[in-house]
């Protein structure tokens, strides 16, 4: 069913009674082209462009509990494509304008809202360093622009600019980015892939792979074995955990992730916000939220909930930008599982096997990658050959020392 | 969380740094034939189990032991901790 | 105006009248009142708007699980957005408004989005507004952003000041009703360092609101005391206005404790709240229950409450919501509050029970048979009932009390993970497994509904928390009734019947969630929002989740709940952030010269949480340019000192500490004669570059490491990862020295004749040649440390002296260099003049430079083993085409060549295909007399000389340069052996 302003006139004058269920609740079939691990953003992403853009059949995306129900569901919801190094930003700038065509394309209003992502400095290196990516981002066709402390002062006048411990010192933006609701992103490309047959089957778990002679043949499931010709693996957080069933090790450590959000406020906070002097960033959601998360816990965790030092470290650093901010009130906070791989940079790459393609290690950035990431997992698995913005996402990287280290923190996965 | 430092007793985690897995203590034999192919597995390959998980911790605001904690990633649950130079020497290292 | 609901009796204090306003009219209340409870007694019930339809609302409740009765709290900087009426304790002066309003509360002109309801169902926003693309950002999300939202902020600076404390204790308690003063007595009496903790202001839990007597006593009373024996205890504290809001690791709860929030003002230094952190060995969970609502059309009219909340008015706050009221229930309770109403005068007009068994009264009338529907446009008139014969009957009232049953609060055995299993009888969720370790529950929080069975939980759990032996302390006599109860959701047949108050979530929203596929419990908590308010489903989920178990065929406990997630309640973002804003927001390090270059003017710069001179401003000089080229050009031609203290020093002692050396540096130091200096180049095991900087041998025993400043505690921390995980059996010692010593450099041709005055031995170029160290005593006698190195490449010495010494040494220096005019230079002009002589800085060591990157390949051994030695070595970071530090120069001398700015071929392209390097450090030379930078260019080592564009199109650069050497100063030395 497309839905459309006509649509929900419609259904408002006669009870809603022509809604349909946004996607089937299929049984699953004994065996698919394609298996998609993983109904996160990324799984059904990829799931939507292979029946869409390339055109397959018979894919099948298997969820061991609820579609969206990882980190495509408790992240910050930002997009942006604001990236330093060649591997990384065109993969994000096609993300970015993929982000911009998406509800039109998948006919579901994802509320992707350009509002504008807007990173603050705070000293003279620093600034030296954004001025190289703004520069890398024009250059790779992004858009970026230096904001003077008084311009970003007429957008935020309640921003801490008197008594700050670390003097603002101009930020840098980049007007297309923002913020987009997460839950519908995966909402959006399930109903999409859903209606161009694909099997979305929740409540079923991968319980091992059927691998022989060095090719990979199917699933083994909590609801019986599945066969396969090609089985892609998009579960970031339990990467290493659903690897292990076919003996790899990863280049992965799984930590976890905490955000927040406030009660809801009048709007206060036009766009996206983060510090550069320590670890908070915020943007407010259409309901009035406050959303904001700050650094990982640091420690090795699949518990999805973190501790109170950084809860405390997170809001210091609001506070430290924001002084206003202290008569919100916080009203939830939650985590997350975040692969952390281990120069910060994911991998969309086929494994060893035969017939299994592997997708993950997006570290605390995977939300923003969705499309791209769906898009050139999607290629990879229909044409076996990497995505011209991919390429640098490879296995070998490591071993090879072809690393793609944004943040230069080297092979310590929670320093990403 | 609470690390019970085996000189100083139970610390809030807060006091310390996190590195990693404890197999971080078995730095490969650079003189190997297989060096390099044992240094990537050793710099860059982990388990990183859903449960039990030896791990480095700093205890960087305290007495800057580096200690091998052995803690639940599921639950949190800490069952052990030792001294990271003893456990190094345990398995061997020395020079 | 009166307080005409104001009924005889209750826990507040009459003698004490407080007037307050509430949207600008002006009330009176008294000492022991709630915002909500004074505004009902003064008769009013409309209080706030609903945040979709913007319904208007009175309270559901009396307490914190309160999703309509939300005002904005206090005027200016003080402003509180969402503060709930009914917890916000009266204080003299009060100032409320109402929220999510346009116009007054009572019109509110947003109003129409009820009106629009149809049009407005679950998840409408998914399916349109998407046409067209561009007019989201435009149209569409501001107005949906403006009509959002509840309270505002005042943006203004929060003026209060928040504070952080740790506590200790054997036993938590969770809660202050009868479970938790049980448990608390029991323990207590034991000895047992105790904390009991209540978000309340006044302990006593529901005994404060119901009218049964323990024993001789009412409950209140046996409260009041208990609390008062309690008091006495010096092992027991009492925390009242304090909420724990959530279990974490290992026994940690976070608690706030609200300090002054019942006052105009914080009392003079005092903060507004405090976030505590409490370690416990065990913890008590006796939070109780929260009643929930039932849901029938337009179920959401100011006067509708919870029946218990009814009783809390009346009989805690001596508050009747109205003199006519009707109760709907489906169990024991909805008599119970009809008896105390009618014990307190107000005339109950019926009691609707679902029940065909429903107990009868002399008292009040009871009718089996549902609620169907309610009228008054800002508050309850009547409402409509459906008898069980079919037949209709309208009840006047101005109130009415919904009882469906309690939800032991479970929220915090939760926090870990643990999930609830489904009780039948109470037709609820109780505490299932995986409590947070040490917690037991104890009373109605543990599905022990009736007083004494929390008074005897309470008890027990203390006794077995803490392995107490003996008998239980007498308690009290208590009711002890069973829970009668028939699970009742929602009226069948209804349209428009509210689950979710404050988010507009009604049961045709379950419905069409359901119809649409979002099934799962969390789908249909994010697809209709419901639970995700500011109570976060206390008073809703319930009902929602029986919704979707009835159409999806299934048993509740099949659907589950969502998960419960800290805080307990919405927590101030303030008291997380505690003292750390402004200029607290890092502790501030001061250099031992910081008093001395404040006296000669100094402007300083944050430099990690360093602050560091950056240049020193004289009479006349008008940019900060002017000062940093004198003292450049200074230094260069006399002497300058710089304070260089906030470099990292490391102290290396012990017979293998040239050993260990010569693993954590990649170049080779067990050859390094005593007395002598050598620069360090050390990796990271991956082979990148970690740190720079020099060791120098002052014995056969004992090295000094120095670091740069930013990587002081990364570097000491990796050494000693490599000291005790790889090298265990070294005997080496580290100890960083970094606050011990004030180092300072001394430089320029000058810099020995400025030092000769104040060191104790010859220091000529013979005997303390370039690169040299030693032990020595300066001003006759004082221990110090000397090099002889230098960052600017003049002749330069570096000396320190322990940290106690800095001061007086500066002013030495400074004394003993007056005949040269030595210049203090700060971080600016060290900046420059590294950069005229190609020494890598942060900059440059940013994270992804190889040795190789920096032109310093060969240092890496291959004779040795060394940290990050093989990894160096793979194919991806020894391409031909590497990056190499270049120097850069433009062809104009006038043009910029700016830091961040990307190398472009001289002709062709300009995109990031073409990339060719970037700039990392750049500045003006006042010795070349144009800028100069330093850059990584792609096999920049065999490029120099050639010509190349330099392009910043972020900030509008693009010139003609050159490339050089980096070494644009003195290339072959000679300056620095002079």
């Amino acid at each position: 069913m497309r839905f459309s302003g006509l649509r929900v006139i419609k259904e408002a004058l006669t009870g809603h009674k022509g809604w349909t269920p946004a996607w089937r609740e299929p049984e699953p079939q004994a065996r698919y082209d394609i298996i998609i691990i993983g109904g996160g953003g990324h799984g059904l992403a990829t799931a939507y462009y292979l029946a869409k853009e390339f055109k397959q059949k018979r894919i099948a995306v298997l969820e061991k509990g609820w579609i969206g129900g990882g980190n495509v569901g408790r992240n910050t919801t930002i997009i942006r494509s604001n990236y330093l190094l060649d591997g990384n930003e065109p993969f994000y700038e096609m993300s970015l304008k993929l982000w911009e065509g998406l509800e039109q394309d998948f006919n579901f209003n994802a509320m992707v809202s350009q509002r504008g992502i807007l990173n603050l400095i705070h000293s003279d290196a620093q600034r030296d360093a954004f001025i190289r990516r703004g520069n890398a981002m024009i250059l790779n066709g992004a858009d970026a622009e230096m904001l003077t402390t008084a311009q970003i002062k007429a957008r935020y006048p309640f921003l801490n600019t008197d008594d700050a411990r670390f003097p603002i010192k101009g930020g840098l933006a980049q007007h297309r980015g923002g913020t987009v609701r997460h839950d519908a992103v995966a909402w959006g490309y399930a109903r999409g892939a859903d209606s161009l047959g694909v099997d979305i089957i929740q409540n079923c778990e991968v319980t091992g792979f059927k691998i022989e002679n060095g090719k990979a043949l199917g699933v083994d499931t909590t609801r019986g074995f599945i066969g396969a010709a090609k089985i892609g693996c998009a579960v970031a957080g339990s990467s290493s955990r659903l690897m292990a069933h076919a003996n790899m090790r990863l280049p992965i450590e799984s930590h976890v992730l905490q955000a927040f959000v406030s009660e809801g406020l009048k709007p206060v906070l036009p766009g996206v916000v983060t510090f550069g002097a320590g670890h908070f960033y915020v943007s407010q959601s259409d309901k009035g939220g406050l959303v904001f998360g700050g650094d990982i816990d640091g420690y090795n965790s699949y518990a999805q909930r973190g501790n109170l030092p950084v809860v405390e470290d997170v809001c210091e650093g609001g506070m430290a930008i924001f002084p206003a901010f202290g008569r919100a009130r916080l009203l939830r906070m939650w985590g997350g599982i975040m692969d952390m791989s281990m120069d910060g940079s994911p991998i969309i790459d086929k494994t060893h096997i035969d017939g299994l393609y592997f997708n993950g290690g997006w570290c605390y950035g995977g939300f923003k990658a969705t499309p791209a990431s769906g898009m050139c997992f999607a290629h990879l698995l229909a044409r076996d050959a990497p995505h011209p913005n991919a390429t640098a996402y490879r296995f070998d990287r490591f071993e090879r020392g072809l690393l793609i280290d944004e943040k230069g923190m080297g092979n310590q996965p929670n320093l990403h | 969380m609470i690390i019970n430092h085996p000189l100083l007793g139970p610390r809030d985690s807060a006091e310390f740094t996190y590195m990693g897995d404890a197999r971080l203590i078995d730095r490969p034999d650079a003189g190997s034939d297989t060096a390099a192919q044992d240094f990537y597995d050793y710099g860059y390959l982990r388990d990183n189990p859903a449960g039990w998980h030896e791990e480095l911790w700093f205890h960087e605001a305290g007495d800057r032991s580096w200690l091998v904690v052995t803690r639940n990633t599921l639950t949190h649950e800490i069952s052990d901790v030792k001294l990271a130079r003893d456990v190094a020497r345990s398995r061997g290292r020395k020079l | 105006m009166t307080q005409k609901n104001r009924l005889a009796g209750g826990q507040i204090n009459r003698a004490k009248t407080h007037k307050f306003m509430f949207d600008g009219k002006h009330y009176t209340g008294h000492a022991g009142d709630t915002l909500a409870s004074a505004l009902l007694a003064n008769g009013v019930r409309l209080m706030g708007r609903s945040f979709k339809y913007h319904r208007p609302r009175g309270p559901l409740t009396a307490g914190s699980e309160e999703p309509n009765a939300l005002v904005e709290l206090r005027g200016g900087a003080r402003q509180e957005p969402n503060t709930r009426a009914t917890t916000a304790e009266l204080y003299d002066g009060l100032l409320a408004r109402s929220q999510n309003r346009i116009g007054s509360l009572r019109f509110d002109l947003l109003a129409v989005n009820d009106r629009l309801s149809n049009f407005l169902t679950a998840g409408f926003y998914y399916k349109t507004f998407m046409w067209p693309a561009a007019f989201w950002e435009k149209v569409y999300e501001p107005i949906i952003r403006h009509a959002a939202g509840l309270g505002s902020l005042s943006l203004k600076d929060d003026p209060d000041t928040y504070d952080k404390g740790f506590l200790h204790c054997d036993l938590l308690i969770i809660g202050a009703g009868p479970a938790g003063l049980a448990a608390a007595l029991t323990a207590g009496r034991a000895g047992l360092d105790v904390i009991l903790a209540d978000e309340d202001f006044r302990m006593g839990g529901r005994l404060n609101s119901e009218t049964h007597s323990l024993g001789d006593q009412s409950g209140a009373d046996w409260a009041a005391a208990t609390v008062e024996e309690l008091a006495s205890l010096p092992n027991v504290r009492l925390m009242a206005r304090t909420t724990i809001i959530g279990a974490f690791d290992h026994g940690i709860y976070g608690a706030v404790e609200r300090v002054s929030d019942h006052m105009h003002t914080p009392d003079a230094g005092k903060p507004r709240q405090i976030l505590w952190r409490i370690y416990t060995k065990r913890t008590i969970l006796a939070a109780g229950a929260i009643e929930r609502p039932v849901a029938f059309e337009n179920n959401d009219r100011p006067g509708i409450m919870l029946g218990s909340a009814l009783r809390t008015y009346a009989n805690r706050y001596g508050v009747a919501v109205d003199r006519r009221v009707a109760i709907f229930t489906n169990n024991d309770d909805g008599h119970r509050t009809a008896a105390d109403l009618v014990a307190k005068g107000v005339k109950i007009a019926a009691v609707v029970d679902v029940r065909e068994d429903a107990p009868r009264s002399l008292d009040y009338e009871v009718l089996h048979g549902e609620i169907k529907d309610t009228k008054g446009r800002l508050g309850l008139t009547f409402a409509e009932v459906r008898l069980a014969d079919g037949t209709m009957r309208t009840l006047e009232c101005g109130a009415l009390g919904l009882s469906g049953g309690w939800n032991p609060n479970v929220h915090l055995t939760c926090h870990q993970r643990g999930r609830p299993t489904w009780n039948e009888t109470l037709a609820a969720f109780v505490p299932g497994g995986m409590l947070p370790a040490g917690m037991t529950v104890a009373g109605a929080a543990n599905g022990d509904m009736s007083t004494a069975a929390a008074l005897r939980g309470g008890a027990k759990a203390a006794q077995n928390a803490m392995d107490l032996k003996g008998k239980l302390p007498s308690l009290p006599q208590a009711e002890d009734a069973p829970v009668n109860l028939k699970p009742f959701w929602y009226v069948e047949g209804c349209n428009r019947a509210w689950l979710d108050q404050q988010n507009d979530v009604t049961v045709k929203d379950v419905k069409l969630s359901h119809q649409e596929g979002y099934r799962s419990v969390e789908h249909l908590k994010r697809y209709t929002t419901l639970g995700m308010a500011t109570d976060q489903g206390k008073t809703s989920n319930m009902g929602g989740l029986a919704i979707m178990a009835e159409l999806a065929g299934k048993a509740i406990p099949e659907v589950g709940t969502t998960i419960f997630r800290p805080p307990y309640t919405p927590t101030a973002i303030g008291v997380f952030g505690g003292r750390h804003r402004g200029k607290d927001f890092h502790p501030t390090r001061l250099t031992p010269s910081h008093t001395w270059a404040e006296e000669q003017g100094a402007v300083f710069v944050e430099v990690g949480n360093w602050l560091r001179a950056q240049w020193f401003p004289r009479t006349g000089e008008t940019t900060w340019r002017e000062s940093v080229d004198r003292e450049v050009l200074a230094t260069r031609t006399s002497v300058g000192v710089c304070d260089v203290t906030t470099l990292g020093k490391i102290d290396v002692q012990g017979t293998d500490a040239a050993a260990f050396l010569n693993k954590v540096y990649c170049n080779g130091f067990a050859k390094l004669p005593v007395g002598r200096v050598r620069y360090g180049l050390m990796l990271r095991e991956d082979g990148i570059v970690m740190d720079d900087g020099t060791a120098a041998r002052l014995a056969e025993d004992h090295f000094v490491v120095t670091t740069t400043t930013a990587n002081a505690l990364p570097v000491y921390r990796h050494m000693e990862f490599v000291r005790q995980c790889l090298f265990p059996d070294m005997d080496v010692q580290l100890i960083s020295t970094t606050e011990a010593w004030a180092q300072y450099a001394v430089a320029g041709p000058n810099s020995r004749k400025v030092l000769e005055q104040i060191v104790d031995r010859d220091i000529s170029n013979d005997a303390f040649p370039f690169m040299a160290c030693a032990n020595v005593t300066v001003c006759g006698g004082l221990r110090a440390r000397l090099f002889r190195i230098s960052f600017s490449g003049e002749l330069a010495f570096e000396i320190a002296v322990p940290m106690a010494y800095g001061d007086a040494l500066i002013r030495r220096i400074v004394e003993a260099g007056a005949a040269f005019d030595i210049t203090p230079y700060g971080t600016e002009a060290l900046g420059v003049m590294r950069m005229e002589k190609g020494h890598a800085a942060g900059n440059e060591l940013n994270g992804t430079t190889t040795a190789a990157n920096l032109g310093m390949g060969r240092m890496v051994s291959t004779a040795k083993d060394s940290i990050g030695a093989i990894l160096s070595r793979r194919e991806g970071l020894n391409r031909a085409d590497d990056l190499r530090q270049v120097g850069i120069k433009p062809v104009n001398p006038r043009d910029p060549v700016p830091a961040g700015a990307h190398l472009m071929n001289e002709s062709g392209v300009i995109d990031a295909a073409h990339d060719q390097g970037y700039v990392t450090s750049a500045c003006y030379s006042p010795n070349l007399g144009h800028a100069i930078a330093l850059g990584f260019l792609k096999d920049g080592a065999n490029r120099m000389g050639e010509r190349m564009r330099l392009v910043s199109p972020l900030t509008g650069v693009n010139v003609d340069v050159e490339i050089t050497s980096p070494h644009f100063i003195d290339p072959d030395g000679e300056r620095l052996r002079a």
